[in-house]
């Protein structure tokens, strides 16, 4: 192990070594996009350069690889955001069921606007999401990983008190 | 017909093609153009500007011509209705985010998309709403970035990726928001990197150095060769007004295809500098006149006749750079000659000569620059190729990216931009023995015969696995060729590496090849400017080489593009050589502090763009070009300062019309050129059985080899220069207290100088890594041999 993949935990490196497992020998960067989720996750959602340049050292990546990479992908978060990333649908059938009060209940609650982070650091909202597979419960939102469906701006607010 | 032989149809004429090609290659071949922005044909197909859209028949769509495979029977119109409209129809999209600034823009009048504009776009945009724009990036000295102009068709990315070998700009984002660079801010390092500028199709990518100078069709074009490394890339000088603006390659697909490495592009800016002599001066008690040119050569006449008239000649040394061209080489070597005097050199940074009776024509590359591209095994001893010859190194990974295999025996871990097969770092005085050993490798493995006394020399080296893979290697391969770079050919045992090198090489069927080091290393050679041969390799009574004219003190030196304690083996004896002269003349086209000191006379003479002349490459090529601009002031070509000091001696057969008389005569006197490397090997000289206490190693960046590359400015804010520290490994740093930054006192002989420490893992264990050419080091002395350190 070099240096420079000091910065990603072992928790991340074992399971970037899972991923491993399941490519071939010469095509390491297959496990890019695992790579940097685990990393991501390591660092409470958002990457940093030294984080993408570890990966890049650890999968056999030039740098900018890598950076195409996470800069491509809006799961991917390349500058500091707020822990928590909710990311409200707004496409048609969330839509048509009411997304944007959800979306504007959030703002205002929060203080933010979609794409900012609070300043405790501990919400962040990403700028507008398109369908997220869950059209029948819609309005709905996910919450870092998981799926809160058939919104109300009242559920919004429990299901964030319960947030740590 | 063949098989693999089709006939497609394209605007209604039939063309046979290869199977599998792309159309766009059979329009290309056939002079039908195809407008096109992503596609090269050095490049892989991205096929993502889409602007070469094509009808053809059968096909619903326009189909991109770059990416569309020729089939059996394919109708193609370029030129129809349909077709026209699929460009016009890109042309918009893609003029939908271009800024219309080119009337401040360095691209205007040779860009791709205002060409393209011109033929496909619409007067009047239909577009109203606002343009993106993106952060311009300062991606190092040499390439300026204005990165709104960027159409996205990715060439300068595959470039990184497929010919530099280094991915440093990549496509970040996504959609609209697609950015070219390199995401963090960051130079660019690759050696060829000023290509991109070539490839980049709008004005996103430009030269910094050019930037706003001239407007491209105010400039002429002028025909030369490159005149720093020993490929001889061919390049365009544009000129304007008698000044040059700029290089950018000229294609010649036998030696640079359409490459140029950037210190071949960005080198004439020295052409320019500040530090250009302008007139010839002389030192009289101590202060420099101006005078004209009849003074200055009688000045040198008179000093030169003092020394003829007591007999002593032996007492004038000629220094001449490599880079100086066969004319020039040639004349010095005569002029030197004819007033009695066999000491003339151009091996600057050589010290063992001890077998230069028995060394070839010229130092040979052992083969084409071409044929590098189909070698199967390389062994590498003692080179930095990447930065020395970036064109055969760009050739080498060609090859391994077929599956040649290359391996490297160095004292300095470089870094390669293609994957080294077995690589074995040791020190220099430890690297006869590596090449002994991979000889005993060879000779067990192909049960060979050899001369005792040859298998007597080798009898300590032991081969092991890595000695034994490395000679497979090359006794497995078909086409294989040991290569000596330019750090073995200046090492204190450069014979016995050649012997070791040339019975690995024999033994094992392949070529031995010398990578030389100056655009005219071989034409000096050729034309006699080495003191144990005449032109055309007859043996003389040897004169004195570099080395010795140095250690001598002699009386007299006349230096031709050479600055002596920069350039030299020994900085220190060179410049105490100088010092310590009664009379040095200098035909230089540079001046500096140091040459003020030691010379009496300097003589202004013209660089590359001023002057006619010819160089010989590596492989043999000669080429002649003519000057692009007339010589700055009252600089004069070498040749001809030369020329009128032959006629001041009333030398016989110095009375040449032009360049080209001078060349015609050396030419009938060289005869052929061919290369050939083989020789008689007798091992001499002995083989280190362990490394011997600390040892100094001296490379040349890549931008510090000449006068010229060391005074252009952009090529000077790069990473490629000497950075006057020295470069240890942990282990070295460690024994000795010393940390990164630290300031160490270096010592050679009895001469100490204060150096800064740098931690660098590339170099070998119990060496000191320095790097040639810095004013702070002169002092020290030879490049290789004892050294010590301590902290200071
Ligand atoms: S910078 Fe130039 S070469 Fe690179 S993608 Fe943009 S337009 Fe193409
Ligand atoms: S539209 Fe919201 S989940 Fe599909
Ligand atoms: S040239 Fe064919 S798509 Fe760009």
């Amino acid at each position: 192990m070099t240096e420079s993949t000091q910065v990603l935990t072992e928790h991340t490196r074992s399971e970037i070594e899972e991923w491993l497992k399941k490519y071939p020998e010469d095509r390491k960067q297959s496990a890019v996009l695992a790579a940097l989720r685990a990393a991501q996750h390591q660092n409470d959602g958002y990457l940093t350069t030294e984080l993408m340049d570890a990966v890049a050292t650890y999968l056999d990546m030039p740098r900018i690889a890598v950076y195409e990479v996470a800069s491509f992908y809006s799961m991917f978060e390349t500058e500091p955001v707020g822990r928590h990333s909710i990311s409200v649908c707004t496409n048609i059938s969330c839509m048509l069921m009411g997304s944007d009060t959800i979306v504007e209940h959030l703002e205002k609650k929060l203080g933010i606007k979609t794409g900012e982070s609070t300043k405790d650091g501990k919400f962040f909202i990403k700028v507008e999401e398109e369908c997220l597979a869950a059209c029948c419960g819609g309005p709905m939102m996910m919450i870092d990983h998981k799926y809160y469906e058939n919104l109300t701006p009242e559920k919004v607010d429990e299901i964030l008190d319960e947030l740590e | 017909m063949s098989e693999d032989k089709i006939t497609i149809e394209v605007d209604g004429q039939t063309f046979s093609a290869n199977k599998g090609q792309m159309l766009i290659e059979v329009t290309d071949a056939n002079d039908i153009y195809v407008p096109r922005f992503c596609y090269h044909n050095k490049l892989t197909i991205a096929a993502n500007c889409r602007m070469c859209l094509v009808e053809v028949e059968k096909a619903p769509k326009a189909l991109p011509a770059c990416a569309t495979p020729v089939m059996e029977g394919m109708k193609v119109k370029t030129k129809s209705k349909a077709a026209i409209a699929a460009q016009k129809a890109v042309m918009e999209f893609l003029l939908i985010n271009h800024p219309l600034d080119c009337p401040i823009c360095d691209q205007g009048g040779e860009c791709e998309l205002q060409d393209l504009a011109m033929g496909y776009g619409q007067d009047v945009s239909r577009y109203q709403e606002r343009k993106r724009v993106v952060k311009d990036k300062n991606i190092g000295p040499l390439i300026q970035t204005d990165l709104t102009r960027c159409i996205h068709c990715t060439r300068c990315v595959r470039f990184g990726e497929e010919i530099a070998g280094l991915r440093e700009m990549g496509a970040t984002g996504r959609g609209e928001n697609t950015q070219i660079g390199t995401y963090i801010e960051k130079s660019v390092t690759s050696e060829m990197s000023g290509n991109v500028i070539d490839l980049c199709p709008v004005g996103a990518l430009t030269s910094k150095p050019f930037r706003y100078s001239a407007r491209t069709w105010e400039l002429v074009q002028k025909e030369a060769v490159a005149p720093h490394d020993s490929v001889g890339s061919n390049i365009h000088v544009h000129v304007k007004a008698n000044k040059v603006k700029r290089v950018v390659p000229a294609i010649n697909e036998s030696i640079n295809e359409v490459w140029l490495s950037d210190r071949d592009r960005f080198s004439y800016e020295a052409v320019n500098s500040e530090d250009r002599l302008n007139k010839p001066m002389v030192k009289d008690n101590g202060t420099w006149h101006e005078v004209d040119w009849e003074t200055a050569l009688e000045v040198v006449s008179n000093s030169l006749q003092v020394l003829i008239d007591s007999n002593d000649t032996e007492q004038i040394g000629a220094i001449a750079s490599a880079s100086s061209t066969l004319e020039e080489l040639y004349l010095l070597q005569k002029y030197i000659r004819a007033i009695g005097s066999n000491n003339i050199d151009s091996r600057l940074k050589q010290s063992d000569f001890s077998d230069q009776d028995d060394a070839p024509a010229f130092p040979y590359l052992g083969q084409s620059i071409a044929e590098f591209d189909n070698l199967q095994a390389t062994l590498l001893i003692g080179s930095n190729v990447r930065k020395e010859q970036p064109i055969i190194n760009h050739r080498l990974r060609k090859a391994v990216l077929h599956g040649a295999t290359v391996s490297v025996l160095n004292s300095v871990d470089y870094d390669f931009n293609f994957p080294v097969k077995a690589k074995t770092i040791v020190a220099p005085d430890m690297i006869p023995l590596e090449l002994a050993s991979i000889l005993k490798a060879v000779i067990e493995i192909s049960n060979r015969d050899v001369d005792t006394q040859i298998k007597q020399s080798i009898d300590k080296a032991t081969a092991d696995e890595n000695h034994k893979a490395i000679a497979a290697q090359l006794l497995d391969a078909d086409d294989a060729i040991v290569l000596l770079g330019n750090i073995a050919s200046s090492h204190p045992q450069f014979s016995l590496l050649r012997s070791l090198a040339g019975l690995i090489a024999e033994l094992s069927n392949s070529k031995l090849g010398y990578l030389s080091e100056n655009a005219n290393t071989s034409g000096a050679w050729l034309a006699g400017a080495v003191p144990h041969r005449l032109t055309g390799c007859k043996q003389t009574d040897a004169g004195m080489n570099t080395q010795e004219m140095l250690k001598a003190r002699l009386k007299a030196y006349i230096l031709m593009g050479v600055e002596p304690e920069l350039d030299c083996y020994d900085s220190r004896i060179a410049r105490e050589a100088m010092k310590n002269a009664d009379f040095v003349v200098s035909l230089t086209a540079f001046r500096s502090d140091e040459m003020n000191e030691y010379a009496d006379v300097l003589l202004p003479i013209s660089v590359f763009t001023e002057t006619s002349g010819t160089y010989i490459n590596n492989e043999g090529t000669k080429q002649s070009f003519a000057g692009a601009v007339t010589p700055l002031a009252e600089a004069r070509p070498a040749w001809k300062v030369l020329r009128v000091l032959g006629n001041y001696f009333e030398l016989e057969g110095f009375d040449y019309q032009s360049s080209t008389d001078v060349l015609d005569e050396a030419m009938k006197q060289i005869g052929s050129i061919e290369g050939d490397n083989s020789s008689s090997w007798k091992l001499s000289g002995s083989i280190n059985n362990s490394s011997n206490g600390l040892q100094r190693i001296t490379e040349t960046p890549m931008n510090m080899i000449d006068s010229i590359s060391r005074r252009a400015d952009s090529l000077q804010k790069t990473s490629d220069v000497s950075d006057g520290a020295i470069h240890i490994n942990s282990a070295l740093a460690e024994k000795n207290k010393l940390a990164n930054d630290d300031s160490a006192k270096v010592e050679q002989d009895d001469n100490s100088v204060t150096l800064k420490v740098i931690i660098d893992e590339r170099v070998a264990d119990d060496c000191v890594l320095i790097q040639s050419a810095h004013p702070e080091q002169i002092n020290l002395g030879a490049s290789f041999g004892e050294i010590r350190i301590a902290k200071s």
